[in-house]
């Protein structure tokens, strides 16, 4: 303990790397995310309570859409989440596969099953989002049909994962699915500007003033915040249960549990 | 506030199927899906703790 550094320069970020190093261990990581859980269901709490005030309470009636617009906030949230799930999980994946950290490929393993409900919750509510605007629950349409391969991409990545007894080769190849996987997401985006799509142009655009009243913006990102703050909750208090899972022959599991 | 009373919050203007149906099936799975995360940690837990009791036991019956 103490001195990491040695005789060579840049102690300072030495030490910084290795104390970052030191989270990347199961048995550092399974206590730390242990604490960090209650926090973030707090936060998602909060912003879901906000956000739910707002979308029902605050924000004035659609013109076009009278109260039926209201799906948006739930709608927006859960597909962006769907979208950022997916590249947070192939981040970690990709970063197991090229460091062979063990809780890079734990975390990815953590975050599927939460991606592919909002991916589902994104189709679900699109349904019924579409049905009495478009007339239609379901179209073959460039958004919706990338948005349906991203639900089937997480359940591959689970399916494959869970076929191949050793979670480290299982690691390996649901990495590489998962990292092939990442060229759908800005497929998923653009594809209301590349093809002429049934589904609306985005809501929210960076180079632009949003075509949207305030508080609807408002509402929309207060419920981003707290899907995202769910999501990281929930990720966590699975990758716990991973981590032991993994690790139940290690002697730091036995003293962990005491 | 623009809701003249609760059935009116409740009908959404004629559009409830579709606005509760997508907020319901959020918070239908939202709660569900941390209770499934929830009960594999408490699961794989419990099971570590009866291989520990077990290894115990073994140890004691072994040495005495």
């Amino acid at each position: 303990m103490g001195n990491h550094g040695g005789l060579e320069g840049g102690i300072g970020v030495k030490q910084s790397i290795i104390h970052w190093f030191k989270y990347a261990s199961p048995q550092s990581f399974y206590p730390l995310a242990g604490r960090m859980i209650p926090w973030f269901w707090a936060a998602a709490a909060v912003f879901g309570i906000a956000g739910l005030w707002i979308s029902f309470f605050v924000a004035p009636t659609d013109a076009q859409q009278g109260e039926g617009y209201r799906i948006i906030f739930v709608h927006v949230p859960a597909s962006w989440m769907s979208m950022f799930i997916y590249l947070v999980m192939a981040f970690w994946a990709g970063l197991g596969l090229a460091l062979n950290t063990r809780v890079s490929g734990m975390m990815a393993q953590a975050l599927a099953p939460t991606g592919a409900l909002m991916a589902a919750l994104s189709l679900w509510t699109g349904a019924f989002w579409g049905k009495p605007m478009w007339g239609t629950w379901w179209v073959w349409d460039a958004r919706l049909t990338s948005e349906l391969i991203l639900f089937f991409l997480y359940l591959g990545f689970m399916a494959l994962q869970a076929a191949i007894d050793d979670p480290r080769r299982a690691d390996k190849a649901g990495a590489i699915l998962a990292l092939v996987g990442v060229v759908n997401i800005p497929i998923i985006y653009f594809s209301v500007k590349w093809w002429n799509t049934l589904h609306q142009g985005s809501t929210i655009n960076l180079n632009k003033a949003p075509s949207m009243a305030q508080t609807m913006l408002w509402g929309m990102l207060l419920m981003a915040l707290g899907f995202w703050m769910y999501s990281i909750a929930v990720a966590l208090t699975r990758v716990r249960a991973i981590i032991l899972e993994r690790e139940r022959h290690t002697e730091w599991v036995k003293h962990a549990l005491e | 506030m623009h809701w003249n009373s609760v059935g009116d919050f409740f009908a959404m203007g004629g559009y409830a199927l579709y606005v509760w149906g997508s907020f319901g099936a959020c918070l239908v799975l939202m709660v569900v899906e941390p209770l499934l995360a929830r009960k594999r940690l408490t699961e794989v837990r419990d099971t570590l703790a009866r291989e520990r009791l077990a290894d115990e036991l073994d140890h004691q019956s072994g040495t005495s």
